[in-house]
């Protein structure tokens, strides 16, 4: 019952963008100072990187909320345990039990929606994908990108659109927290070889349309430590590995100095 | 003699268990000759390293193999998440899968630089052209091991390498279609296809490797190591009848490798530890997600030490002909102790086309390898025909250019400097 | 002789050359000592391996009294009995027959290190393999099942242990420890937690 009832609100969140479409614009009381406010918001938005720091603690656990209260209600993070999230972010059990773990799961369990599949491919059209390695086959400017260069696209069915992957299946789910930006487009005008004119819509700027809960700045730190837990999520091991190779590196150099005098040591002999 | 070697070359007169065992089995003698007894030249340079180093890739990449064997489940349905278990949650399963993948690279490496070497020094010249071809014969199983243990992930890289790899054999006329089905054991890349990748990379293929680097170090035993002279060392014989240009392999070679294969743990703990993926080139990206029948990757090549080949390949606007010139550019080697004509060996004393045709194959080398990882297109596939012209000309050219080469004449014996 | 790359009889540091030779021997052996460390460690328990061994719930409602349930934790099957108070008083009274009847020589935690190997005597919990090789010993509960003088307990079929309905092995058993009790808990009145207690998971 409880986890119906859970389900039931993370699927609200994932479909607020209809909400919004419908002209609830109700929560966006906090206008956001707009950052990005000069020429040509967003015309740079291929050369964004994600700069984001998986040593970070502070951000990665951020980001493992930002996940739990955002993505969960439609992704998987099917390799990571909760319990091992909660080990190496250092989140004690009775918290990680509270605030991250969905009422009814057991920390021993994998991070798992609790959307069922079938509902997933009817409303979106395909299921949604998981996303314990996504940080690794797409990349992290890649999630980053993807995150920041959401607009309206009343052509769509979800009522959004995207730069990064043009004609997603998922809908904006973060805009109320970014809020709505539109995509301004110009034309181009290219010659073919044969030198026919062809017409090309060309992404220029981006328009705030209405502004979301979050400031560009704080909403871009959002998206920053999402990227940083899916990071994490991507290879939980990445931080003892390179704590690990500090130590095997070094006594390597020792090893190899110390056979290099045993080389040259020997090597005396020979004229 | 100044060394310890001296008394296990000379005396196997040992009491106790020691004498029981030799008495049983040729232990001493066995080091005598082959390691205190083995008289090796004593200008070997930084190129005489790699051998010894793909010794040691082959031992790590069986220790390791073995271990992920352990824990590896090949099927369709589990080889894509056994490898994050391996990833995850075996106890450093993580580092033992680097260590092999890193490994798999490293084997590479270090054979296109022993290779590399066979080509400086005419190491490949009577009386080593079966040393040349079993080292070939060496790099042939490689390749077949390399491919089949990148299947075994079940990326979408590794589905889609097997599907362009073996669609490959589909291009020999009449029994290509047949083959291919063969090979596969299903109507595409499949489970049963898998399923023998797998067999064969952890269980036959390693068994060939083996047995052609025995064969390999028992043809290099007889006729005894090249040299950057090019000079035969066992010409040139003291009065105890040692090379007078020869040291004990051991301990004099031993501590040397030692010290390299010491430079070459660092530098391989370096990419283990802190770049595992070396910016895709090691690991590719899209093969971390999972294999997908439905959706080739967007950009597709295979791992870096295939790339030159593929480039042959793509550069070729058809079919049967990409495949057979792709195959006649890793065949082409086999040929070579019988193409170069040359009166020496080394490029030290050999004159300015070989050295020149050499510089601009193995420039043509790294391109093709630089070319095979971009998009096939445009400007690519024209630098990638005129690269696979010259990569063929080093090959079947050498008949000619080194017979009219001006060499220089080669000295009695082998040039080295004392530190 | 003289041509020789290697000339026997130079002035060679001997001490200088063994010494490096021993020390980078020793750190060589260091490192591979070091190096076969994680090929040892991925043989443990991995950490899905862990997470299943974690602390296991039992319902106890539909345990009926002088019935045996069995659940399982860490893959060994976990005897959750409900003793009446007839078994329970059955546990006295051969404590002479008994191989180990204070356990001191057995494994349990702290609590269940009395008489009735139990935190209380209505539910005994026992690791249900023999302490013998083992095997699983049957349920045979009944007063003079075995012989006329047996007071009810455990009978191992592979190689005939007996045990008490404590758990504690009878004299002439080939086991030699009575049967292991694991750490457990009640989180409520209706609930039985294995492998974990006070001190948390096992």
């Amino acid at each position: 019952m409880r986890t119906e009832m859970w389900t039931g609100m993370r699927s609200w969140r994932s479909l607020a963008v209809v909400a919004l479409l419908v002209g609830n614009l109700a929560w966006a009381a906090e206008p956001a100072t707009e950052g990005e406010a000069g020429a040509k918001a967003g015309a740079d938005w291929k050369s964004w990187r994600a700069d984001n720091n998986v040593t970070d603690m502070a951000s990665v656990q951020r980001g493992a909320r930002n996940f739990t209260s955002y993505c969960l209600g439609c992704h998987s993070l099917k390799y990571e345990r909760w319990s091992r999230l909660g080990t190496d972010l250092s989140i004690p059990p009775a918290l990680l039990q509270r605030d991250l773990i969905p009422p009814g799961d057991k920390d021993t369990q994998y991070i798992l929606t609790t959307m069922p599949a079938e509902d997933a491919a009817n409303w979106f059209g395909k299921t949604p994908p998981d996303l314990s390695l996504m940080a690794r086959s797409r990349g992290k400017d890649y999630i980053y990108q993807f995150l920041k260069t959401f607009y309206v696209d009343p052509t769509r069915q979800t009522g959004a659109n995207n730069l990064r992957l043009p004609t997603t299946a998922m809908p904006h789910v973060l805009s109320e927290l970014e809020g709505l930006k539109r995509a301004v487009f110009r034309d181009e005008v290219k010659k073919g070889e044969g030198g026919e004119r062809t017409h090309e819509q060309v992404f220029d700027h981006f328009e705030t349309i209405a502004p979301g809960r979050l400031t560009a700045a704080q909403y871009d730190d959002f998206v920053r430590d999402t990227v940083n837990f899916l990071d994490y999520a991507s290879e939980p091991t990445q931080a003892a590995r390179r704590d690990l190779g500090v130590w095997v590196v070094l006594f390597l150099i020792v090893f190899t100095w110390l056979a290099y005098l045993v080389k040259n040591e020997y090597w005396k002999d020979v004229h | 003699m100044a060394t310890e070697s001296a008394a296990a070359t000379a005396a196997p007169a040992k009491k106790g268990l020691w004498a029981w065992v030799n008495k049983r089995l040729p232990v001493d003698e066995f080091v005598a000759e082959q390691l205190t007894g083995y008289y090796a030249p004593k200008n070997f340079n930084i190129w005489y390293f790699f051998g010894s180093l793909a010794g040691v890739v082959l031992v790590l990449q069986l220790l390791t193999g073995i271990f992920l064997t352990m824990f590896y489940k090949p099927g369709e349905l589990t080889s894509f998440d056994s490898v994050e278990y391996i990833m995850r949650e075996v106890n450093f399963g993580w580092l033992i899968r680097y260590l092999h993948s890193t490994g798999a690279s490293a084997f590479f490496i270090v054979v296109y630089l022993h290779m590399f070497r066979a080509f400086l020094y005419g190491s490949y010249k009577k009386p080593r052209e079966l040393l040349w071809l079993l080292g070939m014969l060496v790099y042939l199983v490689l390749m077949a091991e390399a491919f089949m243990g990148y299947v075994l992930p079940w990326g979408n890289m590794s589905f889609w390498g097997a599907q362009v790899i073996v669609n490959l054999f589909g291009t020999i006329p009449a029994i290509g279609p047949g083959l291919v089905e063969w090979i596969r054991g299903d109507y595409g890349i499949a489970d049963a296809t898998l399923s023998r990748f797998f067999a064969l990379h952890v269980v036959a293929l390693p068994l060939g490797l083996l047995l052609v680097v025995a064969l390999h170090l028992v043809a290099l035993r007889r006729t005894g190591s090249n040299n950057p002279d090019g000079i035969e060392i066992k010409e040139k014989l003291g009065a105890d009848g040692k090379p007078l240009d020869g040291i004990p392999f051991h301990p004099y070679y031993t501590v040397k490798d030692i010290f390299g294969i010491g430079v070459f743990f660092i530098l391989l703990a370096i990419v283990v530890f802190f770049v595992p993926t070396l910016g895709g080139l090691f690991l590719e990206a899209p093969n971390f997600d999972p294999a997908n029948p439905m959706s080739t990757p967007e950009h597709i090549a295979p791992v870096w030490y295939f790339t030159p080949y593929y480039a042959i390949l793509r550069a070729v606007p058809d079919q049967r002909l990409g495949a057979l010139l792709m195959g006649l550019a890793v065949i082409s080697f086999l040929f070579v102790p019988w193409l170069d004509r040359s009166p020496v060996k080394s490029m030290r004393y050999r004159g300015w086309l070989s050295r020149t045709m050499l510089a601009l194959f193995v420039v043509s080398f790294i391109a093709l390898g630089y070319l095979g990882l971009q998009p096939a297109e445009g400007l690519y596939v024209m630098l990638a025909r005129i690269f696979a012209a010259v990569y063929f000309a080093f090959f079947w050219l050498m008949p000619i250019y080194t017979s009219i080469d001006k060499v220089r004449p080669v000295p009695e014996r082998v040039t080295y400097h004392a530190h | 002789m003289a041509d020789h790359a290697v000339v026997a009889g130079e002035p060679v540091d001997m001490g200088r050359r063994k010494f490096l030779t021993r020390a980078t021997a020793a750190t060589g052996a260091v490192g591979a000592a070091f190096a076969l460390v994680p090929f040892i460690e991925s043989w443990a328990p991995s950490e899905r391996a862990r997470a299943q061994g974690a602390p296991t719930e039992l319902d106890l409602s539909k345990l009926e009294p002088g019935q045996m349930t069995t659940t399982v934790w860490r893959r060994s099957p976990i005897y959750v009995v409900r003793r009446t108070p007839d078994m329970v008083k059955r546990i006295a009274g051969h404590d002479a027959d008994l191989k180990d009847p204070n356990s001191d020589k057995s494994e349990q935690p702290a609590y269940a290190k009395n008489p009735v190997r139990a935190r209380s005597a209505e539910y005994l919990v026992l690791v249900g393999t023999c302490t013998h090789l083992g095997c699983l010993p049957k349920q045979r509960f009944a007063e003079g099942e075995l012989y006329p003088s047996w007071p009810g307990g455990f009978f191992c079929p592979c190689h005939g242990s007996r045990f008490d309905l404590a758990g504690r092995v009878f004299q002439g058993s080939p086991a030699s420890i009575n049967l292991r009790v694991p750490p457990y808990s009640y989180p409520n009145e209706r609930t039985l937690l294995v492998g974990g207690d006070e001190k948390g998971a096992a």
